[in-house]
């Protein structure tokens, strides 16, 4: 124990003065790259707006309350949409999630040495770029609408579903995938009856908790192009029609609330 | 040998189903066919069209085999410098922020009145998408990395509070109250009795956010909050597929390294 000796009392401290002084450098390192930052954000802003920002946070909101209530009854279809970008898209994700996850899985994948790198890098590069930057790449391929915008909630997606899978899958119970291996079952029975139970619980988790992230995803896709109600929300306040933004605002968060309270119940009652 | 067991024998096995009640079932089964039937009549795809965008879909594909890091280089390094730079700053400024607010929404810890100021400000930081809240802010603050840099804080605070509060809602009570009989003051007692027990996790959902930081600041530049997201955004808008497939891959690369990075610093601190 670190002990700084005072005249003939011992005073205890928590690190001794290597710890304590390594402790020290990474606090100044850390602070100057902190400090570094902030001044390459400060140079690149206008500082006159920054100042002038509450006059215009006051203005945009008198201008957006109260919201324009009518405009509600040309919200459905866009909200109707953005429920089967993310419906679907989960559905697709969660059909190309399956293998990769098998494939993925130490103790599934056909080949450790091969496979399973190529499996994790599909996990790894759909995971870590955005819907919307997919929703963008799309867009330029197959054109604007909401198939587009199925299709990137459903690549995006499969990254997390099968990481998640697969995590699963690692840790089943492995008596029992042996006991149906001594019974003679053969590589897809052993699957279908040793393993497969095993994860389905996890697995209809997955599939609500990523389907309620979507339905977050999916409202904003729409500001690409790629369908929904972030198409109204794009159009809305490309014309600066702000009580029609603070409507569809509100109508996206009762949505987005409203689908956290489904899937808490469903996960509720699975678990 | 039990009547049970007598019944079974000589019958077939059935595997147990899913959702035991069957009324329950079919209805889950027979609703969900007739959305799907609903959703596909509603979704209109234009097959002509996505027909003709196969060749460019190859051509972006094609385009990954050789990434063009080079002709934009000056573009890429600056936009990717001010994704980097956001996300430090925002993480630290939304950690250092998110900390007295978790305290605050730690039912265990924090007075009623505070308990419920500081779980409404995480229900609104989380209930707010980051591009939205990144659209208000734009219009606010105008153009530039300060907008993310806000965007990226708020949204830090509201991840990170509620993962911290309910860590220092589960902690062992026995440290902290051992503490707090040795004499110790309010301050004294959360550094001593609860700042060693949510470290470890504390540490691990920090690394954890500053990686979601990064992919999400990726894209705050399609509203003009700065970063990556313009030039991405421009490479794409131009065709120019050698130039985006680099922007990604530097992406993913940059998102792996933190990945490995938090993995290394969380085995450490656990």
């Amino acid at each position: 124990m670190p002990v700084l000796e005072k005249g003939d009392t011992q005073i205890w401290r928590r690190r001794t003065q290597g710890q304590a002084l390594t402790h020290w450098a990474a606090w100044l390192i850390g602070t100057a790259v902190f400090v570094y930052c902030w001044q390459q954000i400060s140079e690149a802003t206008t500082w006159f707006f920054v100042w002038d920002a509450p006059r215009i946070a006051g203005d945009i909101w008198t201008r957006a309350t109260p919201p324009r209530w009518e405009y509600i009854a040309q919200l459905g279809r866009p909200i109707w949409d953005t429920l089967n970008i993310a419906t679907l898209g989960t559905l697709m994700a969660l059909v190309m999630a399956v293998p990769v996850a098998f494939l993925a899985a130490r103790n599934t994948t056909p080949s450790k040495l091969f496979i399973r790198p190529v499996a994790l890098l599909i996990i790894v590069s759909t995971r870590s770029i955005n819907s919307l930057i997919w929703a963008l790449l799309l867009i330029a391929i197959i054109g604007p609408g909401v198939f587009a915008g199925v299709i990137a909630i459903a690549i995006r997606s499969i990254g997390f579903c099968a990481k998640l899978l697969y995590e699963a899958i690692e840790e089943i119970d492995h008596a029992q995938v042996e006991a149906i291996t001594a019974t003679g079952a053969s590589r897809w029975q052993v699957m279908a009856y040793g393993i497969v139970p095993q994860i389905l619980p996890a697995f209809a988790g997955i599939a609500v908790f990523r389907w309620d992230i979507n339905i977050r995803e999916s409202t904003v896709l729409g500001l690409v192009g790629a369908g929904g109600i972030g198409l109204q929300l794009q159009s809305s306040l490309n014309v600066l029609a702000w009580p029609q933004v603070s409507l569809i605002l509100l109508v996206i968060l009762a949505f987005v609330v409203l689908s956290e309270w489904v899937s808490a119940k469903v996960r509720g009652a699975i678990i | 040998m039990s009547n049970e067991l007598h019944d079974l024998l000589g019958k077939g096995w059935k595997k147990q189903p899913f959702i035991k009640r069957a009324w329950l079932r079919w209805s889950i089964y027979a609703g969900f066919v007739a959305y799907l039937v609903a959703a596909f009549a509603t979704i209109e795809v234009n097959w002509a069209r996505v027909y003709e965008g196969l060749d460019r879909g190859a051509a972006f594909v094609m385009a990954f085999t050789r990434p063009d890091f080079v002709s934009r280089a000056g573009d890429i390094w600056t936009g990717m410098a001010e994704s980097i730079v956001m996300t430090v700053a925002a993480s630290v400024v939304g950690i250092a922020i998110s900390i007295p607010i978790g305290l605050g929404a730690a039912r265990n810890i924090a007075p009623l009145p505070v308990y419920l100021i500081c779980r409404g400000i995480v229900a609104i930081s989380r209930a707010l998408q980051e591009i939205i809240v990144a659209i208000l802010l734009v219009a606010i603050f105008g153009f530039g990395p300060l907008a993310g840099f806000l965007t990226l804080s708020f949204a830090t605070i509201g991840f990170l509070s509620k993962l911290l509060a309910e860590d220092i809602e589960s902690m062992d009570r026995a440290q902290a109250e051992a503490i707090r009989a040795s004499g110790a003051r309010w301050m004294q007692w959360i550094n001593y009795g609860v700042q060693p027990q949510v470290m470890p996790r504390l540490i691990g959902l920090s690394m954890y956010r500053l990686d979601i930081n990064f992919r999400e600041s990726a894209i705050l530049g399609l509203v003009g909050a700065g970063g990556i997201g313009a030039t991405l955004n421009t490479a794409f808008d131009r065709y120019e597929y050698d130039t985006a497939a680099a922007i990604l891959i530097l992406i993913i690369v940059i998102v792996m390294a933190l990945e490995y990075l938090s993995g290394v610093i969380r085995a450490r601190v656990q």
